[in-house]
């Protein structure tokens, strides 16, 4: 074989690789093509025409934004929203923590039980669960009402139409999104390494301490993050146990197109708060990974 | 690019198929759902229907408006005719979404009173903003008038309202001894200062009418702002619960035609068999609320009994306010409404 032959059958493997590779591309790309359209169709066009909007009022205009930075009502609901995610995603982790960790240690059955419990409810409409949450909060709900049948309340106490029953329906919706991270993490830690804590002399508490919990952390910033960006949100849960006081950024979105028919204020409205939702995503990646945080991985 | 091409096929015959169906006398009728749009299907639709020898394709938005808006401004209008607040019919008008009635062809509309029409609107049903209680708690002295509901010293008791200005203005200026034939135009600052008083003895500031519903029946409050129907409703299983017609705030959703409605020329005439004394004297005998047409009275369909429950009869009817839908579709009106959000925030 000469030195000429050789170099094209060289040059016809490469290409023929080449043209494998773009085929194969080509196969990729028409493969996602429908989910290409979708995303385009339910997601970027929707998005675009919001943007469009938000700037829009007979001609372009900063006037939307102008009047959520002037208007204190836009301020005030931004704070609320904020200061209820950070409390609600508290008392999540403070919550959820716990729960993970005994589904971790706790024999199969038991630890299926309490992962069950936990998923059960996410299964539910957040409508249902919102009103059984009123069911059980309200002044004649059953909470009240067996706290008087025992003779420990002369008064109902106020626990729904506020803030606390806001949070307190929020926490238990959003908990599954705490807990699942948290336990897939959890599952990963080697046990070894706590074993090894262990053996060099660590109490159980030191060992969980300096071990365990640093190696969920990841799991603590998955759940963390996920909680905080859907309370941040939520409406139906504020709109029933908040009595109408706790005004929450996305029922500021929807007050825009129902009282006012305001679609601009509205979009530029939902923009500010996507933008948030996209600042935290953004900070967030920049401690864990982004799949991590979506439990792909 | 298979896909493409039987995209191309299904989009051409979709236009063949709205196209051949343009040629049928057909309109599509918008209303708000639920057992109102099944008791005026009974009551109106079915029988305008058959009368006219049309087909009556439904549809229903418990918020037409925003629909209306993007229908009109992406230049595709699939509805013709719209059941809906007033307000938004003459807010639409102004702003060129919706289509000026030409009354001429709408005989039927001839002996209604004024007010109830506008040039873009004609009254199809009434319903009531009404101060309803519960009977336990306040047996022989229940709140008669809004200014009995704002007396938290006489009459202790939780209390809720609707979270929306339409017709909570109306009775923050009653309850501060305004009359309800002397509301219009609405002293917006006053009004507001007298809800400040009420305010932190509100409860609730209810957002749908189911939920005004689920308080009342729960006992969660004592009294509160509802809509008659509403109260009626949970009569029927909780007699405690009641209301009063007196300075209640009467209101009424309107039809009228969406800009460029692909069935103008068949929507007129329907508009007109729909407000004829004959089906809406249907509707009562259907549901709670009263005829947009008073002459529904007068055919005799409506016994006395049912008159005295309607809110549109003539006697409840003069107990209570009329709502302006003009004055509220008005600059004032917006700007009125403006200031709900940034006085729940306070």
């Amino acid at each position: 074989m000469s030195v000429a032959q050789a170099t094209l059958a060289r040059d016809d493997v490469m290409d023929i690789a080449i043209r494998h590779a773009r085929r194969e591309q080509g196969t990729m790309l028409l493969l996602l093509a429908p989910a290409l359209v979708v995303v385009a169709v339910l997601l970027v066009l929707p998005l675009g025409w919001l943007v469009w909007q938000s700037f829009w009022n007979d001609g372009l205009t900063l006037e939307h934004y102008r009047r959520i930075a002037t208007d204190p009502a836009y301020w005030t609901s931004f704070t609320l929203t904020f200061r209820i995610s950070f409390l609600v995603t508290g008392l999540a982790l403070l919550l959820g923590y716990p729960v993970a960790y005994a589904a971790l240690k706790l024999p199969p059955f038991w630890a299926n039980v309490v992962l069950a419990l936990v998923v059960l409810p996410f299964w539910t409409s957040v409508l249902v669960r919102a009103y059984a949450w009123l069911i059980l909060l309200q002044r004649t709900g059953l909470i009240n009402e067996a706290l008087a049948g025992l003779g420990l309340i002369d008064q109902p106490l106020e626990l729904a139409y506020n803030e606390l029953g806001t949070i307190i329906a929020t926490v238990h919706i959003l908990l599954p999104f705490m807990v699942l991270p948290l336990y897939a993490t959890m599952q990963k830690i080697p046990g070894d390494l706590v074993q090894a804590g262990a053996s060099l002399g660590g109490t159980p508490l030191h060992v969980f301490w300096r071990v365990f919990l640093p190696l969920s952390m990841p799991g603590v910033i998955a759940g963390t993050v996920l909680v905080f960006i859907l309370c941040l949100g939520f409406y139906i849960t504020p709109e029933l146990l908040g009595g109408g006081r706790v005004l929450m950024v996305s029922m500021i979105v929807s007050r825009n197109v129902e009282l006012y028919a305001e679609w601009g204020a509205a979009s530029a409205v939902a923009l500010v708060l996507l933008a948030c939702v996209g600042l935290l995503f953004f900070a967030a990646s920049r401690l864990i990974s982004l799949e991590r945080i979506l439990g792909a991985r | 690019m298979r896909s493409v091409g039987s995209l191309l096929i299904g989009a051409s015959a979709f236009v063949l198929w709205g196209a051949s169906a343009a040629f049928a006398q057909e309109i599509t009728f918008v209303s708000q759902g639920g057992a109102y749009q099944e008791a005026q299907t009974t009551a109106i639709l079915d029988p305008a229907a058959e009368n006219l020898d049309i087909w009556v394709n439904q549809d229903s938005s418990p918020d037409s408006w925003p629909v209306i808006r993007t229908q009109v401004e992406t230049g595709s209008p699939t509805w013709d005719v719209v059941d809906m607040p007033t307000a938004d019919c003459v807010r639409g008008g102004e702003q060129g979404l919706i289509e000026p009635l030409d009354f001429a062809q709408i005989p039927n509309a001839e002996p209604m009173p004024a007010e109830y029409k506008t040039p873009y609107s004609v009254a199809y049903e009434f319903y009531s903003s009404v101060l309803a209680y519960n009977q336990e708690t306040f047996g022989d002295n229940p709140p008669k008038t809004w200014a009995d509901f704002w007396n938290v010293e006489d009459f202790p008791g939780r209390r809720a309202l609707r979270n929306h200005p339409l017709a909570t203005l109306e009775a923050a200026l009653m309850a501060d001894g305004v009359a309800p034939d002397q509301l219009y135009p609405l002293d917006v600052d006053r009004a507001f200062a007298k809800l400040e008083e009420i305010k932190p003895h509100i409860t609730v500031w209810w957002t749908s009418g189911g939920q005004s519903a689920q308080l009342l029946s729960d006992g969660e409050v004592d009294m509160l702002m509802a809509w008659n129907g509403r109260v009626s409703a949970v009569a029927r299983d909780r007699p405690q619960a009641t209301f009063t017609y007196n300075q209640g705030i009467l209101q009424n959703t309107s039809l009228c035609i969406v800009k460029g409605a692909p069935n103008l020329e068949t929507a007129v005439p329907f508009i007109n068999e729909a407000i004829s004394p004959d089906l809406q004297a249907n509707l009562p005998l259907e549901i709670d609320y009263g005829p947009g047409n008073p002459e529904a009275f007068k055919t005799g369909k409506i016994s006395e009994e049912r008159a005295a429950e309607l809110p549109s009869s003539p006697e409840n009817a003069r107990v209570q306010a009329l709502m302006s839908s003009t004055w509220w579709a008005s600059a004032d009106g917006e700007a009125a409404k403006e200031r709900w959000l940034g006085f729940m925030q306070q």
